[in-house]
């Protein structure tokens, strides 16, 4: 009998530091390192309920709960991960890291470059899925965690699950990839430059140390923001929420006067005050770069040989970022690899969004498909 | 989550090889993918458009592949499967021809379960000016989800009009297998066929 769904209470960040070298895909190495992290649950005597979750752009390691004194402060994902939620607390271990080059304590561009003793700002290494997999599995083992019942994540975070899959298919029992894609179409890749060049086209840039000067490229930031949101919601959804609707009739003027363009606005200046330029880039970069199948001259399937653990993919019908017809491909290359898949194409309006979202299927096959895993 | 038998489950199972590669068109909510599982242990996936069943062969720890079988199996490649199975889902496709081809494409050998439309009740129902309602035909005319509803003698025909090598044949009723005038006393229909031409 479980519980009625609830909050995991108050949170406690930690830091992890890490003393040997991390090798990055770029051929560059981190000396040293700290990742910043979340645990909800109890590790087992077995140590074989931990579920790694991972995250996508713009979130962090605070997945669920709240910090003490801080009111509306509920982790990215914490309709999902909870007592006698989807990810249930009281069986599960679940783990949230703040990943490499990240702005919310891992070290990451704004942290001290220990061979300058100043923030590494551009001079940080370009770092991929590969390498935020690497390091979460060293996070791994200073949790005393051989093997994870399940890695999971959304969109970005759908990617490093099943780099999980690929890169450590001992170490994982179960993948779940939701609304993610094989690789970036170009489109969207050019829906990333435009992010890019934003920020790096923004006077207060400074080539990436604008630490040094005081100041943050908080414009380019914003655009960038709002060209990402615009993607992560579908045209019906956009339509229904803002329509054509007008703040106070026309203006003839360049001010806000949609709704929609008021939101964007409001979307982007929120953004741009907790988050890092240079980690936006770098995170963006990641997103391209993500191609598992680049080694294997565009075959996926021969790609995902190596995986050997239970796969669950979700994808969502509006989803125009990461449609379901991406899905499928990963869903293509498990079946001909015989792995074990299920798949589930979850009607939803919102489009990306959604797999932050609780619609009761997606939500229900989740909870379903974990409670199998520890049986 | 419970588990649901059908009378058309056992002579399946019959069917399949130990540990074969198996995949279930319409499997609902996996209850006959889980059967072939614990009876002859295969591997391979189950295939359904709906959430309810989708939801409920995951609970069943079944893999299921959401997917509309109308657009066909183009997720699968040829010949990747030792059996495809239709159970009690022809009589509801609209691309009937289709989907046995693409199952015959897919799989070395097509199994395939349907109500017989010429079981005799049927026939009496018919003869007396009405759509037929029964136990295997649950559904009044007008919501139905049954588009293509075909007698033993029709299929016969179907698989040698397609040169569709017939394997095995067996029409049941009340679980009991009827051989003689199948096509007026049994009301279940179970085939297993494959291309014709090979081996």
């Amino acid at each position: 009998m479980t519980a009625a769904p609830g909050s995991v209470g108050i949170v406690q960040p930690q830091r992890a530091s890490f003393g040997d070298p991390l090798r990055l895909s770029s051929g560059a190495t981190l000396p040293a390192f700290e990742l910043m992290y979340e645990t909800y649950g109890t590790l087992n005597a077995e140590r074989s309920n931990a579920i790694l979750v991972c995250h996508a752009l713009n979130a962090s390691h605070h997945v669920a709960g709240e910090y003490a004194g801080q009111p509306a402060s509920e982790g990215w994902w914490d309709n999902m991960v909870g007592p006698g939620k989807p990810v249930d607390t009281a069986r599960f271990f679940a783990v949230g890291v703040n990943n490499l080059g990240g702005c919310f304590g891992s070290t990451g561009p704004a942290s001290i470059n220990p061979a300058t003793g100043k923030p590494w700002g551009s001079d940080f290494p370009i770092v991929t899925v590969e390498d935020w997999v690497d390091a979460q599995a060293r996070l791994a083992d200073h949790l005393g965690i051989e093997r994870f019942a399940a890695v999971m994540g959304g969109s970005l975070g759908g990617m490093q699950a099943l780099s999980w899959a690929i890169r450590y298919p001992e170490r994982i029992g179960n993948a779940l990839v939701i609304a993610a894609a094989p690789n970036l179409s170009a489109q969207n890749i050019a829906f990333n430059e435009v992010a890019r060049a934003a920020i790096l086209t923004d006077p207060d840039f400074h080539d990436g140390h604008y630490y040094a000067y005081g100041v943050k490229p908080v414009r380019g930031l914003r655009i960038a923001r709002m060209v990402g949101h615009i993607t992560y919601i579908s045209d019906e959804q956009m339509g229904e929420k803002f329509g054509r609707t007008l703040r106070e009739g026309l203006n003839y003027s360049f001010a806000p006067e949609f709704e929609i363009e008021s939101y964007l606005r409001y979307q982007a200046e929120k953004f741009s005050e907790y988050f890092d330029a240079n980690t936006y880039l770098r995170i963006t970069k990641a997103l391209d770069y993500f191609d598992p199948a680049l080694v294997t001259g565009g075959n996926l399937t021969r790609a995902l040989a190596p995986a050997s653990c239970r796969f669950l993919v979700i994808s969502f019908t509006t989803d125009w970022r990461f449609s379901p017809a991406r899905a499928r491909e990963i869903v293509k290359a498990l079946v001909d690899n015989r792995r074990d898949v299920s798949y589930a194409e979850i009607l939803a309006p919102h489009g990306h969004d959604a797999f932050l979202l609780d619609t009761p299927q997606y939500h229900a096959v989740v909870r379903s498909y974990l409670v199998r895993t520890l049986r | 989550m419970t588990l649901s038998t059908r009378p058309d489950f056992s002579t399946i199972a019959g069917w399949i090889a130990p540990k074969a590669r198996v995949l279930d068109l319409g499997c609902g909510d996996g209850s006959l993918f889980a059967y072939l599982r614990e009876s002859q242990g295969v591997t391979g996936y189950g295939i359904e458009i709906d959430d309810a069943g989708v939801l409920a062969s995951i609970g069943n720890g079944v893999n299921v592949i959401q997917s509309n079988l109308e657009a066909g199996l183009a997720g699968f490649d040829d010949q990747s499967f030792d059996s495809v199975i239709l159970s009690q889902t022809l009589q509801a496709m609209r691309h009937t021809e289709l989907i046995v081809l693409e199952m015959l494409r897919v799989g070395r050998e097509a199994i395939v379960t349907f109500p017989n439309f010429g079981y005799w009740a049927h026939r009496v129902q018919v003869l007396s000016g009405r759509m037929p309602v029964s136990r295997d035909l649950p559904y009044q005319w007008y919501d139905t989800p049954n588009v293509h509803l075909c007698t033993v003698a029709d299929f016969d025909a179907f698989c040698a009009a397609h040169s569709f090598r017939v394997l095995e044949r067996v029409v049941l009723h009340d679980s009991k297998r009827v051989s003689v005038l199948a096509n007026l006393f049994g009301s279940l229909a179970i085939y297993r066929f494959q291309r014709g031409g090979e081996q």
